[in-house]
């Protein structure tokens, strides 16, 4: 058991940091014991903002539940759409057609973008460097007008529907998106100016923080969190869905395995993403943007499990169907909830600044955790 | 003529011409202490305001500019939310040292005040040891942070007070030293005679080495003083909440708040009397007619030109830097300043006793 209040009988103090707290960008609760400024350990405390998406999903159909999963990591709220939106068409066995592919291809990409634009002004914050913030909030805002413009939405898009796309692309998406690439190329090295050049962040981030690959897999991490460590795990190479397996692109791999290494997985995923979407930019082909099903969707029993690379790791869905319009048991495998679990072997030892960073470096979005 | 001398000696002329001697000293006297409690009100409600559109400048966005022409009374409309809202007094602390913290903190920001020179012949008080008297007075600032910080109760707070101490007590060193390689060089521990010394050119423009590492020194150490980001360890917003002053809300964060921006200003005011010749205005060498329209502008104007020169320099540190870890901070002061100031202020003392300097 633990205590919440006081000191420790060997004098260590202990805070609550959380459920409202500058640093947890949420409501976690971590309790964190101290000796001086250093920590000794550091325990997280979930179920402040649980909804209970994985059982309201189970009364709800095929069609309805995706709108929920928006809600879980508001971040990548597309890519959350696309996971489900996969997993139902393996067991109706529909073919997406080729247009929906790339349309969702690129809705995810720049959502990538998007999420790891606002982690990025996050980060900086976390580190008391507040004009970062805003500067990737200038780039990220104008991915939320392409999105509003297509999807109607700026954060929870549901925009993916099983068989495809909600509704076809705005007439101006591609212009607009031209728009955002030139936007993103004149202003990408003030993210290197401003921040990663910066000999303070340097010495925060350098050897701060260590994950060994070993410690990556046995904590099921995932995503830039287990890439910072040289762990390969990008879904999109290692089990490509959608029309992956035909782009080029690199899996960002890091060997260091410290908080420096995870923050670069990040910013050259983002270059990795504008490469992808460059690719598809000009050659979106004609045609559906939704294959034909039938109204009330009805899955065959059976099992069935979809992974995707969302911006923080790996999003599992597993479906349970007996049959029904509504699954039986669903349940997520969010990426937060693994990498948060590192935090306590990773953080020990270091001081209280770091672990506002190391948080920082592993990308916590509070309700992706605790679903 | 709009300078404060002529304004002060207009004045005194005309009390004198009223009263007997001895009450024209007493209303000049009450008359500089309303001065300085108008200067300090109106000093933070103009820093607030000039931080608040540097941040905005910086991140690209308008910042305040609603309430009144131009946003120009929002710091005025803030201070008003600040007087109405309730000053808590958390259970558990320590009612006298909680209540009397904020106050001591303004006092010495206050007290500081008294030795500088705003303008030609136009000091409060300009004694013989100026320079240790704002040393010396600037530490008591540490007392009120260890006492708002142990008083509240409150660990957060607690932490914060603990690094501010360690902080302001080290970084004190070099800040000191640093003043010292100027006081060496001039030979005087008095505000005027050193302001007096760079009348043939500022200090930072002889060309002297110990000075230019004196005066970078001196930047980092009270930035670090006076507990401004990237040295902001005892607030530390994304770790300690609000640090030392957590528990502290309405006029009594506001002391607090005050007294921060005052003290910013006092250690750039000191910064530019050091370094860049305080009222003195610009002179090049020989350039007789450069030289007469320089003096035509008025020396407060110099003065508080140079001054909120050095406090845009801070306000930029803060705005674009991110926050130093507490040992990388403690590191920082013990392993580089304070050596690398010890040893210019060896230079500066061989340069002065040699007699190199000019």
């Amino acid at each position: 058991m633990f205590e919440e209040v006081g000191t420790t009988t060997e004098g260590d103090i202990i805070i609550n940091v959380g459920p409202q707290h500058p640093a947890t960008h949420g409501v976690l609760h971590l309790v964190i014991t101290l000796n001086g400024e250093t920590i000794k350990k550091v325990e997280p405390h979930l179920g402040f903002i649980h909804r209970s998406i994985e059982k309201m999903c189970e009364s709800l159909t095929y069609r309805q539940f995706i709108y929920v999963t928006s809600r879980m990591d508001y971040l990548s709220s597309h890519i959350n759409n696309h996971a489900c939106a996969l997993c139902v068409e393996k067991g109706l066995q529909v073919e997406v057609p080729p247009r929906a592919q790339v349309i969702r291809v690129l809705m995810d990409e720049l959502t990538r973008i998007a999420s790891h634009e606002l982690w990025w002004g996050a980060m900086a914050m976390d580190l008391g460097a507040f004009t970062p913030f805003f500067h990737a909030f200038r780039e990220r805002e104008s991915i939320n007008d392409i999105m509003e413009e297509t999807c109607g939405a700026r954060l929870t898009m549901n925009y993916m529907v099983p068989g495809g796309v909600m509704q076809d692309l705005h007439p101006d998406f591609q212009k607009r998106v031209k728009e955002f690439l030139q936007l993103y190329k004149r202003k990408i090295h003030e993210y290197d100016e401003l921040v990663t050049g910066n000999i303070i962040f340097q010495n925060r981030m350098k050897g701060i923080g260590y994950l060994s690959p070993e410690d990556a897999v046995s904590y099921g991490c995932s995503g830039p969190a287990a890439r910072g460590s040289g762990v390969s795990c990008d879904i999109r190479k290692v089990y490509p869905y959608e029309i992956y397996d035909k782009l080029e692109f690199d899996e960002v791999l890091e060997t260091a395995g410290d908080s420096f290494a995870r923050y670069m997985i990040r910013l050259r995923e983002m270059q990795q993403s504008i490469r992808i979407i460059e690719q598809l930019i000009d050659n979106i082909p004609d045609g559906d943007f939704q294959a034909k099903t039938k109204a009330v969707l009805k899955l065959p029993k059976g099992e069935f499990y979809q992974r995707v690379e969302t911006a923080r790791g790996e999003l599992g869905v597993y479906i349970v169907s007996e049959g029904g319009t509504t699954p039986y048991r669903i349940k997520f495998r969010s990426p937060g909830f693994s990498n948060l679990s590192v935090l306590d072997h990773i953080a020990r030892g270091s001081k209280l600044g770091d672990l506002v960073a190391m948080m920082g470096t592993l990308d916590l979005v509070i309700p992706d955790i605790d679903r | 003529m709009w300078s404060f001398s002529h304004i002060a000696n207009e004045l005194h002329e005309w009390l004198s011409s009223i009263f007997n001697p001895t009450w024209t000293l007493v209303i000049e006297m009450v008359l500089a202490g309303v001065a300085v409690i108008g200067l300090f009100a109106g000093l933070g409600l103009v820093l607030v305001l000039m931080e608040r559109r540097v941040a905005a400048w910086i991140q690209i966005r308008l910042g305040p500019n609603r309430v009144g022409p131009q946003g120009l009374l929002q710091s005025l409309a803030d201070t008003l939310k600040l007087i109405v809202k309730e000053g808590l007094t958390p259970n558990g602390a320590d009612k006298l040292l909680f209540n009397i913290a904020p106050f001591i903190a303004m006092i010495v920001a206050m007290l500081l005040m008294a030795p500088i020179a705003f303008a030609k012949d136009f000091q409060l008080w300009d004694m013989n040891i100026g320079v240790l008297y704002v040393s010396a007075v600037s530490s008591i600032m540490v007392i009120s942070i260890l006492m708002a910080g142990w008083s509240s109760n409150n660990k957060y707070s607690l932490m914060g007070a603990m690094r501010s101490g360690a902080q302001i007590v080290s970084y004190e060193l070099s800040a000191g030293l640093s003043i010292l390689t100027i006081v060496v060089l001039t030979g005087s521990l008095q505000i005027s005679d050193i302001i007096h010394s760079q009348a043939t050119g500022w200090w930072i423009f002889k060309g002297h080495l110990p000075v230019w590492i004196a005066f970078v020194t001196f930047i980092i150490a009270v930035t670090a003083e006076t507990n401004r980001a990237p040295f902001d360890l005892a607030e530390a917003e994304s770790e300690l909440t609000a640090g030392f002053h957590t528990e502290y809300s309405g006029m009594k964060f506001a002391l607090f708040f005050l007294a921060e921006y005052i003290n910013v200003f006092i250690v750039c005011a000191i910064g530019a009397t050091l370094f860049l010749g305080g009222w003195m205005p610009f002179h090049i060498g020989n350039l007789t007619d450069f030289n007469r329209v320089m003096d035509y502008i008025p020396s407060s104007i110099w003065f508080f030109g140079k001054t909120f020169f050095m406090i845009f320099l801070i306000m930029w540190f803060r705005w674009t830097f991110p926050r130093l870890r507490i040992d990388q901070l403690l590191n920082l002061e013990w392993k580089y300043l304070l050596p690398i100031s010890m040893i210019n202020l060896l230079l500066a003392t061989a340069m002065a006793i040699l007699g190199w300097h000019f």
